[in-house]
């Protein structure tokens, strides 16, 4: 029995629920859903689900961990799926995967330019700052025709995926393609949180001069914020326009988009990446369902329109609802719950013991 | 094994439940619909869309059909948004004997062209698209029926040519373009500078930022330039507060050319007093008084089967362009039929449909839409079918037409249009097609 303790414990460190849900969604996503998933699942739902899931992993980085909010996420996608095509168009000798890292370094940049209104501005200064981003980014890619490439009405298609000579052509491929890029980034995000400068960001939201007393360099790191959440948008920007849409105007890239990117993360919960995944889910694909839901039941009696808009009430209500039930988004609501379940799953081995 | 047991019923139940949702094998012919009901768009949604099912519910009810096959539909709701219709395509695209896809946005369009080429299905993106798509060497299931951006910019040119007694008299006159703000408006801004050096009149083009609900600055702009003529090259809002301001600071309104999304009665009836004399381009004439307007106000409506709430909107502008649509997508059925069998068609024959779309004058008249509009010819490498022109005069209640049939021309837009497309097929690695022998299913 003493033996066995040592070995059991050290086994049940390595082997926790977290770790383990982990691998089974990597099976899942790996291993069934490219094979299970019909084209529409794919392409219609996961595709967009994993690019809007990195840019709000990506704007979860600047406002729920390091507290700088932003409504200028749609102009880092657009920057990055621009600057990708452009890399992709003027440099066609550059493997894929460099034009997609060179995107997000350029998407890093502007963000960093965009982020230097934080050092004096807080709040909703900044947030209103940071439309600045939003409306000169669109405007520059309508006005200069250099970034689409002349095409007169600005929109611009972007050509086949390939990575290292072999084409990302079907729905299947794409997918992978695009969950491979969110894994490996989000994981980098996450270790990135767990380091010291992931702590600084905290300490900074939490409370800008205590944060500085005790030596944070507040410059370094909200430029930092900045700059990785401007990247991982960036990139995301490039799934989008890449592996979903495959083709890109502007117009895309409006207002709405950043609002979206920003519900998600306010409904998934701030500064928790799960949540971002979560959230992204709840605004992507629950309207999808819903639509569809609503569609087979009620679909002859009321045209589409009609539909539409109860979808859209539903859904406002179901958020507020839930905001209520939980302000801090959908990743408490679900921890809760789990905690429960696993509260009442235990049970049963415990009550012999209490008898 | 007791694991599966649950998991095997549910795929076989639905199975069954799938299979019985499927139509049976009667010969039918689908089309997907991304229309858009709600948004800021919905006016010209509801109308274009309404009129399209209208029409296809005419040949249902009246002929049972296009030679017995029976027409179909299904709307996904697109708010006008890219992502949207990328969605209800993916949906919708797997139904079925698809015949033909009719977005009616150009955003849309835009982002289908690489997938409709790959699933061999036509897309029509009537009165609008992408202009290169003319070409139908590189763009074998694209048609940007009737009248493509630059044609729209040729044909009211030459319009504003016969108001001033011919085209020499163009030169030195003053035409100002005042353009939406977005990928659509900026479309026409090279072919209207190789107009001006054409014809020799002086340009300027003026942007107005979307959505265009304040325009005071432009239009003293167009003021202190003296235009003899401004086009309004508008989009939704920006239409009746381009008329309100033009009124405010004394423009005539008479020589406002409204473009094609500039013409309906929803740009004209917000702006008042203001509208009256404009004048704007259009394919197809408005008003309820053809034949095939009246039938649908019969057979359709009297059937209590109308897609339009408001019966006061049959025969507006977006109403008959809906209809005119639906007799271009019938006619190109019945036209592949002909060659291909009376039955369901793939994507691919009813490409083959459209680009042999021929409709004269007589035959026109005798679908009933003599008036309504002119005639079309789309070949296997005019994928736009010579679509003329009409200009309508808003005179405070209802359009009257104030000009011939107008042809645009063409010969000198084919060398502009080659050269863009070529430079797609190039980018693309498309081969150009050098006959229209393309074997269908290919």
């Amino acid at each position: 029995m003493n033996k066995s303790v040592p070995a059991l414990s050290t086994k049940a460190n390595w082997l926790t629920p977290g770790r383990v849900g982990v691998a089974v969604l990597l099976v899942i996503a790996y291993g069934i859903i490219p094979f299970a998933g019909s084209e529409y699942v794919l392409d219609a739902i996961l595709t967009p689900f994993l690019a809007l899931a990195l840019a709000a992993v990506g704007l979860n980085v600047l406002t729920g961990y390091a507290g700088q909010v932003s409504l200028g996420s749609a102009a880092f996608l657009a920057v990055g799926a621009y600057a990708a095509y452009n890399f992709n168009l003027r440099f066609p000798e550059l493997p894929f995967l460099v034009s997609l890292l060179l995107a997000g370094l350029v998407a890093a940049v502007v963000g960093l330019v965009f982020g230097l209104p934080s050092l004096r501005l807080r709040g909703f200064y900044l947030a209103v700052s940071t439309l600045a981003a939003q409306f000169f980014v669109q405007w520059a890619l309508t006005k200069f025709g250099w970034f689409s490439n002349d095409n007169p009405s600005g929109v611009i298609d972007a050509p086949t995926l390939t990575i290292a000579g072999i084409p990302f052509a079907g729905a299947a491929r794409r997918y992978v393609f695009s969950i491979t890029i969110v894994l490996i980034a989000t994981f980098l995000t996450v270790r990135l949180l767990g380091s010291q400068s992931g702590r600084n960001f905290i300490a900074v939201r939490d409370h800008e001069i205590a944060a500085k007393v005790i030596g944070v360099p507040l410059l370094r790191t909200k430029l930092l914020a900045f700059g990785v959440s401007s990247f991982l948008i960036g990139v995301a920007g490039v799934l989008w326009a890449f592996a979903y849409l495959r083709t890109v105007e502007p117009a895309g890239f409006n207002l709405d988009r950043s609002f979206q990117i920003l519900f998600i993360i306010i409904i998934g919960g701030l500064a928790s990446i799960r949540g971002s995944f979560l959230g992204a889910a709840f605004i992507v694909v629950f309207p999808l369902l819903l639509s569809r839901l609503g569609a087979a039941l009620l679909g002859n009696l009321f045209d589409s329109g009609v539909l539409e808009m109860s979808q859209r009430i539903v859904i406002g209500g179901l958020i507020i609802g839930l905001l209520i039930a939980e302000p801090r988004g959908l990743i408490a609501l679900v921890d809760r719950l789990s905690a429960k379940a696993l509260l009442k799953l235990r049970r049963p081995e415990r009550a012999p013991i209490q008898l | 094994m007791n694991v599966f047991k649950p998991i095997r019923l549910a795929a076989l139940a639905t199975a069954i439940a799938v299979g019985a949702m499927l139509p049976a094998k009667a010969d039918e012919q689908f089309f997907p619909l991304q229309s858009y009901r709600v948004g800021p768009y919905a006016a010209g949604g509801t109308g274009f869309f309404g009129g399209f099912i209208d029409y296809l519910n005419l040949i249902n009810i009246r002929d049972g059909g296009v030679n017995g096959v029976k027409l179909t539909w299904d709307e996904g709701e697109t708010q006008y948004e890219v992502e949207r219709g990328v969605e209800v395509y993916e949906r919708l695209k797997n139904r079925p004997g698809v015949a033909a896809w009719n977005p009616l946005s150009v955003g849309i369009a835009y982002a289908m062209i690489d997938r409709i080429t790959k699933d061999k299905v036509p897309l029509i993106t009537i009165n609008h698209g992408r202009t290169d798509s003319t070409d139908g060497r590189v763009f074998p299931y694209v048609f940007p029926l009737l009248l493509n951006p630059y044609s729209e910019t040729s044909g009211i040119v030459n319009y504003i040519a016969t108001r001033e007694g011919g085209a020499d008299k163009l030169k030195g006159k003053k035409i100002v373009v005042l353009y939406h703000g977005s990928p659509y408006g900026k479309e026409t801004i090279p072919i209207y500078k190789l107009l001006a050096d054409k014809y020799g009149f002086d340009l300027e083009q003026i942007e107005v930022p979307h959505p265009g609900n304040e325009q005071q600055s432009q239009w003293l702009s167009i003021r202190r330039a003296k235009a003899d003529y401004v086009v309004l090259r508008g989009w939704g809002v920006m239409n009746p507060v381009a008329l309100k301001t033009a009124q405010k600071v004394g423009f005539p309104v008479d020589h406002i050319i409204g473009n094609v999304w500039s013409n309906s009665e929803e740009d004209v009836i917000p702006a008042g007093d203001a509208a009256k004399g404009y004048v704007a381009i259009t394919t197809q004439a408005s008003g309820a008084e053809y034949p095939v307007l009246q039938e649908v106000i019969k057979t359709v409506y009297g059937a209590g089967k109308g897609n339009l709430d408001d019966k006061k909107r049959i025969g507006s502008v977006y109403h008959n362009l809906g209809i005119v649509n639906g007799i271009l997508n019938v006619e190109a059925i019945r036209i592949a039929q002909a060659k291909f069998g009376q039955r369901t068609l793939t994507g691919d024959e009813v490409r083959w449909g459209f680009e042999h779309l021929q409709l004269d004058a007589a035959r026109v008249e005798a679908l009933g839409a003599k008036g309504l509009f002119h005639s079309i010819n789309v070949t296997w490498d005019n994928h736009e079918g010579d679509g003329r022109v009409t200009f309508q005069q808003w005179d405070g209640a209802k359009w009257k037409v104030v000009s011939d049939w107008i042809a645009p021309d063409w010969a000198f837009l084919r060398p502009i249009i080659e050269k863009s497309s070529a430079a797609y097929a190039a980018e693309h690695n498309i081969k150009i097609r050098t006959s229209d022998d393309t074997p269908v299913g290919q």
